[in-house]
């Protein structure tokens, strides 16, 4: 150990690990498939259409399992009840527990909605169960009057409104809640909760258009190409946003070179070189931008673009998790001391630890799997059906 | 053959007997309460004006001040603090720090285990001539604006009226956001009852006319403490003469109630 490096007694251990870094990269993927269904339901962006009520599903999906992580985080999960019983209104995170319960509360509104003639049909076709389930879902009404169409798509319209302030908030906040942290030189800064709102609808566009190519693929069904295609160009744009944010935090400061950046510019160039400067910048940042402008300035052949938008995809999903887990883990390793690192080994079976991590990741796409037997996710199989 | 065996068995009895009633009597003691009296000694008032007067929690003023120039690097404050709180191998409520510095003006920080075993012989990682050492303890700031209070989403950091932040550990939840949000690193989880804890400056014996355990043991007097509202008080003398009194991370604007006497610029 270099014998210049200290750090204090209380800060060898680093207090927000994986979980930490999953919390925020869960609620961002929630975010960004939320703006694809804001885009389509009203900015009216047609082309969506293919993937408008799945972007919900997904996002309702994994914002159903969000709160897991920071369960398995706290020391005392049984008293988490207290954040929304007794909050300390000066803090940023006794706020976690309205928002996200709003954001949930307005999702599954607007998803009941949306599939409410979906729900109607279906109750009319099932028995036994599906059928209660379908009635309870519908709130027992059968009428798809076009009055009381018109009236769900205003009604939906208005709900995704609120929904896209609802949203920012729920991961402006999560951006926040590090921004706010005054003793850490690599976190307080206001720009945090721009960047990790720009982050966040990078990963969630990038999972939607992902998991779009993937599930027909393995369907054996066409993809839309026109609705891949809105979602590259609006994933391009968000992606510069992030990147460019991201950058100029580091850029500013290394310029302006006050003690923010003395302390910092060691963590970066330091401990943090690969996984910043190699993996987040180089191969996760600048490869995907030269892509993106590719993608969207050439003409190519469709199984090509669909190919490069899938790798884009997946190569951006992991621009966002290393942008989180340097943010989170890699703002822990210098100590507050600012002379020295400590270091983060992650454990396989810890409480917080590899394996946990795979099984909360995993939860959100089982709890899709559930929710598409009853939430019939493509438009064009139900018309077929029916 | 019978008759002593008679007589063995009387003896038998009567031990059983004298047992017993050395038993009930003994566990009686135990049990009923009894007048002490001088029996226990009470430890001596160690802040004067406290005890035999109400406890009025909006008129009570105390200061904490290290002067690094009288600290020796023996530890003993950790020891002290360790055996008060019982505090698990690994966290620390309070530490020492090591300050070498060479002719280059590098510095040199360490801090083993805390300080705890005490600076009992020179670093032997370094190979350069030292021109200047010392020793820096470290503690709960005490903050007049904490941070730690401000993060905590439940209220379970919370600043006393007289001017102590604490720690509820029935309310705490365990998120580790006071600990991140602490500029000195006062706090840690326990592993024991996954919950925040730190140094309280020992409240429960300041409640009680007692000075904080490490104060009470540091052989220099490098640790004082005392009620800022006795006039003939050390702390009340240093603050307001014209010693030259820092405290840490000012820029953060926490405002500490810890105050360092003879502290270098070296120090964070």
């Amino acid at each position: 150990m270099d014998a210049l490096n200290f750090v204090f007694p209380n800060d060898l251990h680093v207090h927000w690990s994986m979980m930490i870094v999953l919390y925020p990269y869960l609620t961002g993927l929630v975010d960004g498939s939320f703006i694809v269904a804001a885009l389509y339901y009203v900015f009216g962006v047609k082309s969506l259409k293919p993937i408008s009520r799945f972007s919900l599903v997904f996002a309702f999906a994994f914002l159903s399992c969000a709160m897991f992580p920071l369960l398995m985080h706290l020391g005392r999960p049984e008293r988490n009840h207290n954040m929304m019983i007794t909050p300390s209104p000066t803090s940023a995170m006794s706020g976690a527990g309205f928002i996200f319960t709003v954001a949930i509360i307005l999702i599954g509104l607007i998803l009941l909605l949306v599939y409410r003639p979906t729900f109607v049909k279906l109750r009319l076709k099932s028995k036994g169960i599906m059928n209660i389930l379908y009635r309870v879902l519908t709130m027992d009404s059968t009428n798809l009057s076009p009055e009381s169409l018109e009236l769900d798509r205003k009604i939906i319209k208005f709900l995704v409104a609120i929904g896209i302030p609802v949203a920012t908030v729920l991961h402006g906040y999560v951006g926040f809640l590090f921004g706010g942290v005054k003793a850490n030189p690599s976190w307080s800064t206001p720009l945090m909760p721009v960047i990790f709102l720009f982050s966040a609808c990078v990963s969630g566009i990038s999972a939607l258009v992902l998991a779009y190519i993937v599930i027909k693929k393995l369907r054996n069904q066409p993809v839309d190409l026109g609705c891949v295609r809105t979602c590259i160009n609006i994933l391009a744009g968000f992606f510069i946003l992030a990147f460019s944010f991201e950058m100029l935090e580091v850029f500013s400061h290394s310029y302006l070179r006050t003690w923010y950046h003395h302390a910092v510019e060691g963590l970066l160039n330091g401990p943090l070189f690969y996984s910043f400067w190699v993996w987040q910048v180089g191969i996760c940042s600048v490869l995907p931008l030269l892509l993106l402008g590719w993608l969207c300035l050439f003409k190519m052949k469709a199984s090509v673009f669909k190919f490069f938008a899938a790798t884009v995809s997946i190569i951006l999903l992991l621009q966002v998790l290393l942008m989180r887990w340097n943010v989170v883990i890699g703002g822990q390793l210098m100590s507050k001391s600012t002379r020295g690192y400590t270091q983060f080994h992650p454990e396989w079976f810890d409480k917080e630890g590899i394996i946990t991590v795979i099984v909360l990741m995993s939860l959100p796409f089982i709890v899709l799997f559930m929710l598409s037997k009853i939430f019939p996710l493509w438009l064009e199989e139900e018309k077929a059906s029916s | 053959m019978g008759e002593p065996e008679a007589k063995l068995d009387k003896e038998r009895r009567a031990f059983i007997k004298k047992v017993l009633n050395g038993t009930i009597a003994g566990s009686l003691l135990l049990v009923i309460p009894m007048p002490m009296g001088a029996a226990t000694p009470e430890v001596p008032e160690q802040i004067p004006g406290i005890r035999g007067k109400k406890w009025d929690m909006f008129d009570q003023r105390f200061a904490f001040i290290v002067d690094i120039t009288r600290c020796i690097g023996c530890g003993s404050c950790c020891v002290a603090d360790r055996r008060e709180f019982n505090v698990p191998d690994g966290y620390y409520r309070t530490w020492v720090e090591r300050y070498l510095k060479d002719f280059d003006d590098e510095v040199y920080v360490d801090s083993p285990h805390g300080g705890f075993d005490g600076y009992q012989s020179p670093r032997t990682d370094i190979e350069v001539e030292v021109r200047d050492t010392f020793f820096v303890p470290k503690l709960c700031n005490m903050c007049k604006e904490p941070p730690c209070v401000q993060v905590c989403p439940v209220g379970a950091t919370f600043k006393t009226p007289d001017g102590f932040v604490l720690v509820d550990r029935e309310r705490c939840v365990g998120c580790a956001y006071c600990i991140q949000a602490c500029p000195y690193s006062a706090r840690y989880l326990d592993p024991v009852t996954r919950t925040a804890e730190k140094c309280t400056w020992c409240y429960h014996r300041v409640r009680k006319g007692l000075l904080p355990a490490c104060v009470t043991v540091c052989p220099t007097g490098a640790r004082k403490f005392g009620d800022l509202n006795d006039k003939n008080s050390e702390v009340y003398k240093l603050l307001h003469e014209h010693e030259v009194l820092t405290v840490l991370k000012k820029d953060m604007g926490t405002y500490p109630a810890l105050y360092y006497k003879g502290l270098r610029r070296e120090v964070v």
